[in-house]
């Protein structure tokens, strides 16, 4: 007869145990850890080519191991330490693609216009609001001045409304004499950064807005047209129409194209939420959030150039006609770099 | 604890995980990252950038006062925006896809597809705070302004605008409407060290026990006594002793260490030998 005991200590060391393949697997583990450690701090450049090699494979065996780990212990911390383990690796093996240079070469070549070819729709929808905004205040401040005081702020007008005389106007658009005395040119950097900064904000929260189905965002741009035609209105009273024009065109045409761009972005996530089509709501949002986001980042880049040329462009630059002259330029050289189709990126 | 309770405490952290399968066909069973860490973690984001705005202001301070000029002012503006704006940006395009807070709370960014964060994710879902966090303070901060607004409107401009910015803890897997529009996740990405495998332990073979005597625990009350034991409390370890001494009915013999360490390792062995045959025994209420 076989003694009862015998096959129990029989089992107890079998052929496979969970010790054993900790003891053979673990160097791997430890391999890995080091190497990520290296990655994360100093990046790819810090590791040789051997070890770039050994990366994948590395990653590789842990992933195993993390399955094999989950089928067979019931260690805790060794189940979590090569949890934490395989997910750090996964992100940093599939995560790094291109080098930062690369990334950014790629966004001013291809992805930067082509995001904005693709809301061009919406481009065309917000920028049809600013003119309907604009036209309204226009038309109501020409037949009846007093609708001024309900479109513009009276500390943002500084006097600029349907009682002031032309003279004063004028100066306001850096003409005559009065506006080269009270204005140095020292000030000139930090209007512009203040115009930059203040703009860009506008432009995010229009953008940020566009998530409830679009609709406060096409309200922000609206506002943003009633303004503009109120203004319009005062200065052609006054028969100043054509210098305040250039006034504003030098770097309207780019300031008014990002605001509209922003609020385009702002659309696409509305529209998107509201008609997701055959895709589920939460993917076609987030579709629209990727497009929009490249969107914004020149949106960004657009107001800086906006700042620049009103801080600076506008105030050393007083003759009207070339107010006009580098509006013009600007504006065709946005709409070339976005809309000339070019050949898509390969990579 | 009872048979309901546990279950309920499974099926709780079994409600925080998200299947995400890499291409190597293993689910990596990412933990979703609960709301306390993310606020937390967005604390310490703008402690540190205040911190960091105070310096930059101190530095411009020195610089305006020794070269009196007034470029200064407009290093400064350029400056805190670029700082408020980009901060998030450009930690989360970072190879660990977390801000400072984040990685001090062990979470990161995660694409929601499984696959790779992108650069216009990152922008998307970070501009989108400048809403979330800006529209209730600017909703105060109209209603201070202007005696003409009520109360009441105020409060109810503030509460509308919250539900946007707390918007991450009415929906399951703690999305804020920057990774809803993103089409990110934040998950749970500490690191977590390789501790030494105390079954191995030669102290272990001390002391057999039976068949009967290891029958009564499954994995759950297994896991607790590795907690306990990695714990290296001894006070906890008495506890624990006497509790599993009382249950199986066996007199204080052993040093508490000694003992619970050739339970755990005699425990341990035979409920990984059932799961090599297909049998897991979660906790000590299911059938053996």
């Amino acid at each position: 007869m076989i003694p009862p005991a015998a096959p129990a200590r029989a089992l107890d060391a079998p052929s496979f145990s969970t010790g054993r393949f900790r003891a053979e697997r673990e160097a791997d583990w430890v391999a890995f850890d080091l190497l990520l450690t290296r990655l994360e701090k100093k990046g790819a450049a810090a590791l040789t080519s051997d070890e770039l090699l050994q990366l994948p494979l590395l990653y590789r065996a842990t992933l195993s191991s993390l399955s094999i780990a989950r089928a067979t212990s019931l260690d805790k911390a060794l189940l979590d330490h090569l949890e934490a383990l395989s997910i750090r690796g996964y992100f940093l093996v599939y995560g790094v693609r291109e080098s930062r240079w690369n990334r950014v070469r790629r966004f001013f070549l291809y992805d930067w216009p082509a995001a904005v070819r693709s809301v061009w729709k919406e481009t065309l929808i917000i920028s049809l609001i600013i003119l309907l905004g604009a036209l309204t205040s226009y038309s109501l401040v020409s037949s009846n001045p007093e609708w001024y005081f309900n479109f513009v702020d009276e500390e943002m007008a500084g006097g600029r409304d349907p009682r002031a005389t032309a003279e004063f106007l004028q100066s306001t658009l850096g003409h005559g004499k009065a506006a080269a005395a009270s204005k140095g040119e020292s000030g000139l950097h930090v209007f512009a950064t203040y115009l930059f900064t203040h703009n860009s904000q506008v432009s995010i929260l229009s953008f940020a807005l566009g998530f409830a189905f679009g609709v406060p965002t096409m309200m922000l741009e609206y506002y943003q047209g009633i303004g503009l035609g109120a203004m319009m209105a005062v200065f052609s009273a006054k028969g100043l129409g054509y210098d305040f024009g250039g006034w504003l065109f030098i770097h309207g045409t780019t300031e008014l194209f990002a605001a509209a761009l922003s609020g385009a972005a702002g659309l696409r996530i509305g529209t998107a939420v509201v008609f997701p089509g055959a895709r589920g709501r939460l993917q076609a949002a987030a579709d629209a959030g990727r497009t929009a986001g490249k969107v914004m980042v020149g949106v960004i880049l657009m107001l800086f150039t906006a700042g620049l040329l009103e801080g600076f462009g506008r105030q050393l630059i007083t003759d009207t006609t070339l107010r006009y002259a580098i509006g013009s330029l600007m504006l065709l050289f946005w709409l070339a770099y976005y809309y000339i189709p070019r050949r898509e990126d390969v990579t | 604890m009872t048979a309901a309770a546990n279950a309920k405490m499974r099926a709780a952290s079994a409600k925080k995980i998200r299947q995400f399968i890499t291409p190597e066909g293993v689910d990596l069973e990412l933990k979703i990252a609960g709301s306390g860490l993310r606020f937390g973690a967005l604390l310490v984001d703008l402690i540190l950038i205040q911190l960091a705005l105070l310096l930059f202001w101190l530095a411009v301070l020195w610089i305006g006062v020794a070269s009196r000029s007034d470029v200064t002012e407009a290093i400064w503006m350029l400056g805190a925006f670029l700082l408020r704006t980009f901060w998030f940006i450009g930690f989360e395009l970072g190879s660990r896809a977390a801000t400072p807070g984040k990685r001090l709370m062990g979470i990161r960014v995660v694409a929601r597809d499984g696959g790779r964060l992108t650069a216009d994710a990152v922008v998307a879902r970070n501009l989108i705070r400048e809403l979330e966090i800006f529209l209730p303070l600017m909703m105060l901060g109209v209603g201070v302004a202007e005696d003409a607004v009520s109360g009441w409107l105020m409060l109810a401009g503030v509460l509308w605008s919250l539900t946007l910015s707390l918007f991450l803890l009415f929906n399951r897997d703690r999305m804020r409407m920057g990774d809803l529009i993103a089409g990110t996740w934040v998950v749970m990405a500490q690191r977590v060290k390789l501790d030494a495998d105390i079954a191995t332990d030669a102290a272990g073979e001390a002391i057999a026990f039976t068949e009967t005597e290891l029958a009564v625990y499954g994995i759950f009350e297994l896991q607790e006594l590795e907690r306990v034991l990695r714990g290296r409390d001894p006070r906890a370890m008495r506890e624990v002793a006497d509790a599993i001494r009382a249950k199986i009915g066996r007199a204080i013999a052993e040093e508490d260490d000694v003992f619970l360490l050739s339970y755990y390792r005699q425990l341990k062995a035979r409920l990984e030998r059932k799961l090599l045959f297909g049998k897991r025994r979660e906790d000590k209420y299911a059938s053996d």
